[in-house]
C-alpha cells in the first residue's frame, strides 16, 4: 500500500523573478534571475544538486526541445535534467520529478524550474497552438483559444445552476477585483494596480461572456525550487522546514467532451483533490487549508474550482465569493499573491510560482499579505480546457503538521 | 421507368439588397441601378461549391438510401481543387460506398449541371447505374460594382437519378454545341470576364436556347404547348420573358429566374429552378429544362403519381425562405475576399493539412462519422480505440455512427474575440446528440446574441480551413443553430 509522499521531501529554497514584460530579458536570463534567489535561499552550492526538471510549454517559441536550455543557463554540472511538459500544469510537473527523485532515494538534492518567455510571438494572449494539438485534432478542433474554451464553462454553469449568466459575472467579477487589491501589495506581480467591479464588468469582451479583467496576465517569467529529505534539510540548519504533504495529478480520459458532464465542473480537479486530501491526511479542507493559489487562468475557472476543491459546496461558490470568504482576510484567501489574473502566467512557472507564494507564507516571508499562521497551502493548476484538461495539485505545510 | 427520384436544393442564408450595393457602389458605376430589384444570396464565407453541394444533396436525400449510391455527380464552375475529386469530396460526406460507384465531376461550362444530369440518366438507362446523385453548386466572385455582382447569386441543388420510385419521369433530351463565348474565366483567374451583355442577350441566350428547345421537339416529337412549366436560367429578366414570348409561351408556364429572390447561381441555376418547380408540381406536368452555356441542353420530364410521396428535408422554397438580410456591405466583401481585412498575426498560422492522417479520418472528418460501441451501445465521437463510457472501455468493439444527420442540443458555448475569424465573434461549443454522443464544433449561421443553451443544432458540412499557400482546401462539420430569424 502506497503511502504517499507526505512529510518525505522538503523544500529548502525557492526563487522567483519578477513577471512581466520582461522585454529585454530571454528565458535564460529568467531562468537565472530565479535559480540565484533559490540556491541563495537554499544555502547550498550548485554541484550539490544532483538532478534537475524544467517545466515549459510553449518551447517551440521559447527554449526550444529538451532541457539542454536550463543546463546550459544555469551551467550545471553535467547532472540529468529533464524537460516535462503538460500544458499549465508544467511547473507542477517539474516540481513533482525533483520530489519523486528525492522521495524514491535516487538524490539527495533536486531542482526544479519552471519558465516561460511569452513575450516573443509579437501579439496578445498565448501563442497561436493549432500546430500543437496533434494532427488528428488539426483536422477537426474548432477555431478555439484558451479564453474561448474557458468562457463556455460559464455558459455550462449558469445553466446547470439556473442562474442569469449575469449573476455569475457578478461573482466573476468579484473574483477579479479580489485578486487585483492582492496583486497590489505584490512587488513581483505583473499587474499591480487595484480595479473596480465596473471597471471589470464593463471592460471588452474577450470571449463571451469572458472580459479583459476576466483573464489573466500573459507574461514573462521564471520560479523554482530546491527540494531534499527532511533530514538533510535539518542538517542543513533549516529550523523551519517546510515539506510536501500531497502531490496529484488527474488528467481528463475524454468523458467530458465524448460522454457524460454537466459542463459545470473540472471531473478532475474534483477527483486530485480528493486524492490531495487523502495523502495530506486533511479531513476538512474548508477548515484546514489555510491558504490557496489555483489557477485562476480565467475568473470562471477560479469560481468553479472552489468547487471541485470540495470547499465551496456545489452551485454556491458565488455565494462564498461574494461573502468574501476568499479575500485575503476573509476564512480562507485565494490568490493572496495576485493569482495568474495579476501575478501574471508564465505558464511553465507558474505552478512554481503559486508554491513560492505559500512558501513564503508558510515561512511569514510574505510582507503585506503574510496570513496569520497558515498551516496547509494548496496550489492548483489546469491546463487545457474545461472538456479536456490536466489538473495538478500541491500542498505544502510545516513539517510535522 | 428511369428519371428524377428525389430532389433538394440549398440556398445560403444570407441576402444582400441590390439596394444595399447600389448605396455602396453605384458612385463608382451607376449603370448597376438598373437592376436594383430584389436581393441576391450570398455564401457565408465558410462556404464554398462543395459544401454547399453537400448541403443540397442531404437535403435531397433526407428519406433516401445514401449507402445505395452508386455514382456523385458534381457540377461547377468554381470546383475548390483543379486536380482532386472534388465530386469524391461529397460522396465521403454523404458517407457514400467507395466500392462500386463511379463519381466525376462536370466543370468548366455554365450548362455543366444539366449535362451531369443528361449522363446521369444515360447511366441508369444503361443499366450500368441504378442510383446516381447529381449536385450542381457554384460560388462565383464578381468584381465589386459590376453587373455580374447584381446578378450572380450563391447556391446548389441536387437530383437523385434512378429507376424505383420514380418521380419525374425523362422523357428525352437534346444538346446543342456552340463556342459562344459571353464570358470565360482563364485558369487561375478568380473573377469571369464578360462581353457586351446587348450581344450576349440577342445573340446569345434569345437565339441559342430556342434553337435548342426546336432542336428537342423536333427530336421527341412534342409540341411546346404540352409543357405546364418551361425552365431556362436567363439573368437579364427581360431577356429571359422576351424568349417566352418570341416561343408563345404563356409567362404563366414561364418558371421565374429567381432574379428577385437569389439571383443566378451558375451551374446549380437550372436544377434549383426546377427544384423550385417540382415543389409545386402535380402528377401528370410536363416540364421542360434547359441549361445554357456554350451551347444548350433541353431535358424532357413528365411528373408521375410518386410526387405526391415525396418532399425534401427543407427544399428551394425553405431555403429562400429561411433568410437573414446582410446590411453590411464590407462584410459580404470580406466574406467574398474582396477585400484585405487583417486577421492578426495569430492569423497567419498555417501548417499544412496531413494527407494521410485525412485519409485515415476520412470517414471522421468528411463523413462526420463516429462509433458505436457494440459492447454498451454508446455512440461516440471522436472514434478512439477504446469506448469512452467509463462503465465499459470495452476495445475494438465498434459500428461506425454517423452524426452528421443527428439532431443535437447546445450544453456550453462562447462568441470568441480572439480566434482570427472571418466574421468575429468565433462562436463553438459543445453539442449533445439527441440519441448520444457530444461533439466539440465550430458554430456557423448564427450570431452570438442568439445562441442559448439547449438550444437545437443541426450540422452543416463546411470549409474549415483554406490554405492559401498551397491551395488546399479543408473541411469539417459545424453546427447550425436553430435560431429564428
Amino acid at each position: 500500500m502506497a503511502s504517499g509522499i507526505k512529510d518525505k521531501v522538503a523544500i529548502i529554497g525557492m526563487g522567483c523573478t519578477r513577471f512581466g514584460e520582461r522585454w529585454n530579458d530571454g528565458p535564460e536570463e529568467l531562468m537565472v534571475e530565479a535559480f540565484q534567489e533559490c540556491i541563495q535561499d537554499a544555502g547550498i552550492e550548485k554541484k550539490e544538486i544532483q538532478a534537475a526538471w524544467l517545466g515549459t510549454c510553449f518551447d517551440e517559441v521559447m527554449v526550444g526541445k529538451s532541457a539542454l536550455s536550463a543546463s546550459m543557463a544555469l551551467r550545471l554540472p553535467n547532472i540529468s535534467v529533464s524537460r516535462v511538459e503538460n500544458f499549465c500544469a508544467s511547473g507542477t510537473e517539474a516540481f513533482r520529478g525533483a520530489v519523486y527523485a528525492v522521495a524514491s532515494g535516487a538524490c539527495d538534492i533536486a531542482l526544479a524550474i519552471g519558465v516561460e518567455k511569452l513575450k516573443d510571438i509579437g501579439y496578445g494572449g498565448l501563442p497561436e497552438f493549432s500546430t500543437a494539438i496533434g494532427t488528428t485534432n488539426a483536422l477537426w478542433f474548432p477555431n478555439l483559444t484558451a479564453p474561448g474554451g474557458f468562457a463556455m464553462l460559464a455558459t455550462g454553469y449558469a445553466a446547470k445552476y439556473g442562474l442569469d449568466i449575469m449573476d455569475v459575472k457578478e461573482a466573476m467579477t468579484h473574483v477579479s477585483v479580489k485578486s487585483h487589491a492582492n496583486g497590489a501589495r505584490n512587488a513581483k506581480a505583473h499587474l499591480r494596480k487595484p480595479v473596480t467591479p465596473d471597471q471589470v464588468k464593463n471592460a471588452p469582451t474577450i470571449a463571451f461572456p469572458l472580459g479583459l479583467f476576466d483573464c489573466c496576465g500573459v507574461s514573462d517569467g521564471s520560479a523554482c525550487a530546491i527540494v531534499t529529505t527532511p533530514e538533510i534539510a535539518r542538517s542543513l540548519g533549516k529550523n523551519d522546514v517546510i515539506s510536501v504533504k500531497a502531490l496529484q495529478l488527474a488528467l481528463s480520459n475524454g468523458t467530458e467532451i465524448a460522454h457524460k458532464w454537466d459542463g459545470a465542473h473540472f471531473v478532475t480537479t474534483t477527483k486530485a483533490s480528493k486524492a490531495a486530501y487523502e495523502e495530506a491526511g486533511i479531513r476538512n479542507p474548508r477548515e484546514e487549508i489555510s491558504m490557496m493559489e489555483v489557477h485562476d487562468c480565467f475568473s470562471i475557472t477560479e469560481l468553479v474550482t472552489m468547487e471541485d476543491l470540495h470547499i465551496s459546496e456545489r452551485g454556491k461558490a458565488p455565494k462564498d465569493i461574494m461573502d468574501g470568504f476568499y479575500d485575503l482576510d476573509g476564512k480562507l484567501p485565494c490568490q493572496p499573491d495576485g493569482g495568474l489574473k495579476c501575478f501574471g502566467h508564465p505558464i511553465g512557472a507558474s505552478g512554481l510560482r503559486m508554491l513560492y507564494e505559500m512558501y513564503n507564507q508558510l515561512l511569514g516571508r510574505a510582507g503585506d499579505r503574510q496570513i496569520d499562521d497558515p498551516k496547509f497551502g494548496l496550489t492548483h493548476n489546469l491546463g487545457g480546457f474545461p472538456m479536456m484538461n490536466v489538473c495538478s495539485i500541491a500542498i505544502i505545510g510545516k513539517h510535522g503538521a | 421507368m428511369i428519371g428524377v427520384t428525389a430532389f433538394g436544393a440549398y440556398v445560403p442564408r444570407y441576402r444582400i439588397s441590390r439596394m444595399t450595393i447600389i448605396q455602396n457602389m453605384a458612385w463608382y458605376f451607376p449603370v448597376i441601378m438598373a437592376v436594383a430589384g430584389g436581393e441576391k444570396s450570398v455564401a457565408n464565407w465558410d462556404e464554398d461549391a462543395v459544401s454547399m453541394a453537400v448541403a443540397a444533396a442531404y437535403d435531397c436525400m433526407a428519406d433516401k438510401d445514401r449507402k445505395a449510391l452508386d455514382g456523385v455527380f458534381f457540377a461547377s464552375t468554381t470546383m475548390p481543387f483543379a486536380d482532386r475529386l472534388n465530386a469524391g469530396i461529397i460522396a465521403a460526406a454523404l458517407n457514400a460506398p467507395e466500392e462500386g460507384i463511379a463519381n466525376a465531376d462536370f466543370s468548366a461550362c455554365l450548362k455543366a449541371g444539366t449535362t451531369a444530369a443528361i449522363s446521369a440518366l444515360e447511366a441508369v438507362a444503361s443499366g450500368e447505374r441504378s442510383s446516381v446523385l447529381v449536385a450542381a453548386s457554384d460560388l462565383r466572385k464578381s468584381k465589386m460594382a459590376t453587373m455580374a455582382e447584381m446578378f450572380i447569386g450563391d447556391g446548389a441543388a441536387a437530383l437523385l437519378f434512378g429507376k424505383d420510385d420514380v418521380i419525374a419521369e425523362f422523357k428525352g433530351s437534346f444538346s446543342l454545341n456552340a463556342d459562344f463565348v459571353d464570358h470565360y474565366k482563364g485558369v487561375g483567374k478568380d473573377f469571369d470576364y464578360l462581353w457586351e451583355e446587348r450581344w450576349v442577350r440577342d445573340e446569345g441566350y434569345g437565339k441559342i436556347i430556342p434553337q435548342a428547345i426546336a432542336g428537342y421537339l423536333k427530336k421527341t416529337g412534342t409540341q411546346l404547348a404540352d409543357f405546364d412549366k418551361v425552365i431556362y436560367p436567363c439573368y437579364f429578366t427581360g431577356t429571359h420573358r422576351g424568349i417566352a414570348k418570341q416561343l408563345g409561351i404563356d409567362p404563366s408556364r414561364l418558371q421565374d429566374n429567381l432574379h428577385g429572390v437569389c439571383g443566378d447561381t451558375g451551374t446549380a441555376h437550372p436544377l434549383l429552378m426546377f427544384s423550385t418547380v417540382l415543389e409545386q408540381a402535380k402528377p401528370g406536368d410536363k416540364i421542360l429544362l434547359a441549361g445554357f452555356g456554350q451551347g444548350c441542353d433541353v431535358l424532357g420530364f413528365e411528373v408521375t403519381e410518386k410526387i405526391r410521396d415525396f418532399r425534401p428535408a427543407r427544399g428551394a422554397a425553405g431555403s429562400l425562405a429561411a433568410k437573414v438580410d446582410l446590411p453590411n456591405y464590407q462584410k459580404y466583401t470580406k466574406f467574398r475576399d474582396l477585400i484585405a481585412a487583417d486577421l492578426g498575426i495569430r492569423g497567419e498560422a498555417n501548417p499544412n493539412t496531413s494527407l494521410t492522417a485525412l485519409w485515415r479520418k476520412r470517414k471522421m472528418i468528411l463523413g462526420f462519422t463516429g462509433s458505436k460501441c457494440t459492447a454498451c451501445g454508446t455512440p461516440q465521437f471522436p472514434s478512439l480505440p477504446m469506448c469512452v463510457n467509463p462503465d465499459c472501455n470495452a476495445a475494438g468493439a465498434f459500428e461506425d455512427y454517423e452524426f452528421a444527420d443527428k439532431p443535437g442540443k447546445i450544453q456550453m458555448f462562447t462568441g470568441d474575440m480572439l480566434s482570427p475569424s472571418v466574421d468575429p465573434p468565433a462562436v463553438y461549443g459543445l453539442v449533445e446528440f439527441d440519441g448520444g454522443g457530444k461533439a466539440f464544433l465550430d458554430f456557423t449561421d448564427c450570431d452570438l446574441n442568439q445562441v442559448k443553451v439547449g438550444m437545437p443544432v443541426s450540422m452543416s458540412f463546411r470549409r474549415r480551413m483554406k490554405d492559401q499557400a498551397r491551395g488546399f482546401t479543408g473541411y469539417f462539420w459545424k453546427a447550425v443553430p436553430r435560431v429564428q430569424g
